[in-house]
């Protein structure tokens, strides 16, 4: 009797560790399928003329340089804007925020917005600075970005301020500092690593952003440096080229698609890495 | 109290009255006040862009909500010449996607939580944690482009004509299960979606887990118990808000998940019972036909999806914050 519900116990648990482990084996082998995938497909794509050459019309050669290029400013751009702003809400929440109705509402709405739907944030963009320019633009795509970037760098910038010490606040006050000199020069300063691993992340974001890019920047055949353009982007060329029946152009797309994975991929592993080389210690 | 420390306070106080008013002293507190209000502006903005976003949202779909009213919800018309607009298919298309997704993702996510917390080797587990979440950071565009050309072949050369044939008969779910085996279609869609939500909900999941304090868990197994029944019925009940909580975090991420959907559920506004076909979601119709749409109905109407879309996740997203919330605070009672 007492050893069959031993044996029983023993096996459920065998059984339920079993699932688990293979549930992990489930994670990985996506993982590994899809990077495969990218490696087989995206490497005989890439070529010098990926870098050089426009987007083609279909049957003739070119490259990706002009989305490229677009990818490149507008995430710049995008990270320009909303990093500034997310790090002084950040410092609202973590330095000012213990009293008041402001900061919980605030961290709440982050967190709801740190995760919605990113083509509503396109479709806002759109409602508010599309139609009334009256065309599309990469400033509206960076515009779109850079209410992306904002709730990750808030969150992030808010986490690592909370980590550094309050000594050290203190301590500096003691000085005679200023509070905004003691948040500016004390506290900021030794949450650099953290708040930078925050805008390196927000970063790999929205590098692989398509979305809020559909009716914001849209998309040019041609090579702008003009921010008030249409204006070519990785993410939207990709979805073009892959869903038109042209082989020539799928070879584009999967080339583009190589490219955008491993930089959002080492982005990630970099902003990681420099998390936990340099966080204040609790 | 010796005099000399008397008289040294006393010299602190005066050099301090001293100060007070010098005009450095006015500049600092001026830069003060002028920083302080800087982030708070900063942190309003953050409120201001929700409101923003739902304003515009509802005026953009003016037009659309006049029009049709309450039977928007209802219709499942969506024909831009007659110009007459229903929601039913982009809602049931995004609702079924996402419960898809929760059906495979949530189980796995449990496993994947439980091995990295309880099984997993310590030297094993940063590099797999890093592993999942490089799943989260691979970008939309590339599950869809993946799903489209390699995943939905794959689906319908090797596993939806055995599903087809086996599942499709059966009395009660068989009928979800019927037609041609295309690949693509709203099954293909979910799948696809669970392996996305995956990594949100397993690293909350983690993060939960790994709160329940270590004296409870030892206890269980002083006891004797076994390790499942350690998660079963010591870990899962001390941390169920918070599981839940995640899970509601997998579902306002699947619900919003856009070009992924787009790639691989065939972009059809027929309305179809069986989950093999082709359908629609409200994030894959905004991002289909909103570029090229004319007229300002046409438009509107898919505005509202918008305004649908967002409204919806909001909920989803405020429930699984306030869930974490709860758990968070039920764990500062008993520390």
């Amino acid at each position: 009797m007492n050893t069959s519900i031993y044996r029983r116990r023993r096996f459920t648990n065998a059984f339920n560790m079993t699932a688990s482990m293979l549930t992990m084996a489930f994670g990985l082998f996506w993982l590994a399928w899809i990077l495969y995938t990218l490696l087989a497909y995206g490497l005989s794509g890439i070529s010098a003329d990926v870098f050089t050459q426009i987007t083609p019309p279909p049957g003739s050669a070119g490259g990706l340089a002009n989305a490229i290029y677009g990818s490149l400013l507008m995430t710049l751009f995008g990270t320009l804007i909303g990093t500034p702003v997310g790090i002084l809400a950040g410092i609202y929440l973590a330095e000012y925020g213990e009293r008041g109705w402001l900061a919980p509402a605030t961290r709440f709405i982050n967190d709801i917005l740190l995760s919605a739907p990113s083509i509503v944030i396109g479709l806002f963009i759109y409602e508010v600075y599309v139609i009334s320019v009256g065309h599309f633009s990469g400033w509206a795509g960076s515009l779109a970005l850079s209410l992306i970037v904002i709730p990750v760098v808030i969150r992030t910038t808010e986490n690592m301020l909370r980590l550094v010490p309050n000594s050290l606040r203190e301590a500096a006050a003691a000085l005679g500092a200023p509070r905004w000199k003691v948040i500016m020069y004390v506290t900021l300063r030794s949450a650099k690593a953290g708040v930078i691993t925050g805008m390196l992340l927000a970063v790999a974001r929205i590098s692989g952003e398509t979305a809020p890019l559909l009716f914001t920047a849209l998309n040019n055949q041609f090579m702008t440096l003009d921010m008030n353009q249409p204006m070519a982007n990785l993410p939207v060329v990709i979805f073009q080229f892959a869903m038109s029946p042209y082989e020539d152009w799928h070879t584009l797309a999967w080339a583009g698609a190589l490219l955008i994975t491993f930089s959002v991929l080492s982005l990630n592993i970099i902003a990681r890495w420099l998390g936990s080389q340099k966080t204040p210690s609790h | 109290m010796p005099p000399s420390m008397d008289q040294a306070r006393l010299r602190t106080e005066q050099s301090m009255q001293k100060y007070r008013n010098t005009p450095n002293h006015q500049r600092q507190r001026l830069l003060d006040a002028a920083f302080k209000n800087l982030t708070r502006a900063a942190a309003f903005l953050v409120l201001a862009l929700l409101l923003g976003i739902l304003l515009s949202l509802l005026v953009g779909a003016m037009p659309s909500i006049q029009a049709f009213g309450w039977s928007f919800l209802t219709s499942s018309d969506w024909d831009p010449v007659a110009e007459k607009f229903g929601a039913l298919v982009p809602i049931f298309g995004t609702l079924a996607t996402a419960t898809i997704a929760l059906l495979i993702g949530v189980p796995v996510s449990f496993g994947i939580a439980l091995f990295l917390t309880e099984l997993c080797p310590v030297w094993l587990k940063r590099p797999l944690g890093i592993a999942i979440e490089l799943l989260a950071g691979i970008p939309s565009i590339i599950y869809g482009i993946w799903g489209l050309f390699v995943f939905a072949p794959f689906f319908s050369d090797h596993i939806q004509p055995w599903m087809i044939d086996n599942i499709g008969p059966l009395p009660g779910i068989g009928f979800l299960f019927q037609g041609a085996p295309l690949g693509i279609g709203v099954f293909t869609a979910g799948l696809i979606l669970a392996i996305m939500v995956i990594p949100f909900i397993a690293s909350v999941m983690r993060d939960v887990f790994e709160v329940v304090p270590a004296m409870l868990k030892e206890s269980a197994y002083g006891l004797g118990s076994t390790t499942w029944e350690v998660v079963r019925h010591v870990v899962l009940p001390y941390t169920k808000t918070g599981v839940v909580g995640g899970i509601m975090l997998g579902l306002g991420r699947a619900l919003g998940e856009t070009m992924a959907v787009t790639f691989v559920i065939g972009n059809t506004a027929l309305f179809s019972t069986s989950l093999f076909d082709p359908g629609n979601s409200i994030a894959s119709a905004l991002a289909n036909e909103f570029a090229e749409a004319h007229g300002e109905l046409y438009l509107a109407s898919l505005i509202e999806l918008g305004l649908i879309l967002f409204f919806i996740t909001f909920v989803v997203l405020a429930c699984s914050k306030l869930l974490l919330l709860r758990l968070k605070r039920q764990e500062g009672r008993q520390h």
